[in-house]
């Protein structure tokens, strides 16, 4: 996410706002936030709700057992449908900021045409 | 004769804990070494060449070399390491629920309101609502993360 942040500015260009979410309460994600320096938004997503309809709930994936969010990007578009959508194979694997915005920037063309 | 200090098994086993205890907080910072944690296992491999090395000396020319004890002692600690390393990344790390039913491209993304860093409801509406220019496609990128540890 580190990374996202230092790509910010190019999808602030690309008019697509960058938000994350995780089963973390709100506290920890305003103290998360303010540490790293983020100015995207931290959904804290604790009864992991949006994680269920996203189908990306991990079951007791947690350090204690708890259930968390696996690692997945979507990217949806102003009319709310789902345009790109990474589901990694491996926890320590994530998508780039460079290959959401190819995939915005791809999108965009093809929209073009 | 004295024998000598076998400095390539200590210096062989400083390189299997460096590569052990680098990954979280450098390594894995940065996508390149951290997709295919490749500085760690060229770490690990510097490391036990030079264990082998170090043993190699102790064992042919022990009235030269010192480390018959601590060589074999450091080598399996060395190993137990690099093992449980390659079994968290190559194994646990990819043990991930499938999410079939994760919406594909194309579909309509569920709707959600959860609470942002300030308690404030924030709806994905909310996130769609028109941006500043039409000439942008505009959007929202959502991450789903494990949280933060």
């Amino acid at each position: 996410m580190r990374s996202f942040q230092k790509r910010l500015s190019d999808f602030d260009a690309r008019g697509v706002r960058v938000v994350a979410i995780s089963n973390d309460p709100v506290d920890v994600n305003r103290d998360h936030r303010q540490q790293m320096g983020f100015s995207f938004p931290i959904l804290s997503d604790k009864k992991g709700e949006a994680a269920r309809r996203y189908d990306v709930l991990h079951a007791a994936g947690g350090p204690a057992g708890e259930d968390i969010a696996r690692p997945a990007e979507f990217l949806v578009d102003s009319a709310g449908t789902v345009r790109w959508v990474n589901l990694t194979k491996s926890a320590v694997v994530r998508a780039t900021p460079e290959d959401v915005l190819r995939a915005i920037d791809h999108g965009r063309d093809a929209a073009r045409k | 004769m004295k024998r000598s200090w076998n400095w390539r098994i200590w210096a062989g086993f400083l390189l299997v804990v460096a590569g052990l205890v680098s990954f979280v907080p450098v390594f894995a910072q940065f996508p390149a070494t951290r997709d295919f944690p490749w500085v760690n296992l060229l770490l690990f491999a510097a490391g036990l060449a030079l264990l082998g090395l170090g043993l190699a000396k102790a064992y042919r020319h022990p009235e030269r070399y010192r480390g018959r004890v601590i060589g074999p002692i450091l080598s399996v600690l060395s190993l137990a390491g690099v093992a449980f390393f390659c079994f968290g990344i190559f194994y646990v790390a990819r043990q991930l629920p499938a999410s079939a039913a994760a919406p594909q491209v194309g579909q309509k993304a569920p709707d959600f309101t959860l609470p942002d860093g300030d308690g404030k409801p924030v709806a994905l509406a909310d996130l769609l609502a028109p941006s500043t220019s039409a000439a942008k496609p505009g959007g929202v990128l959502l991450i789903f993360y494990r949280g933060h540890w």
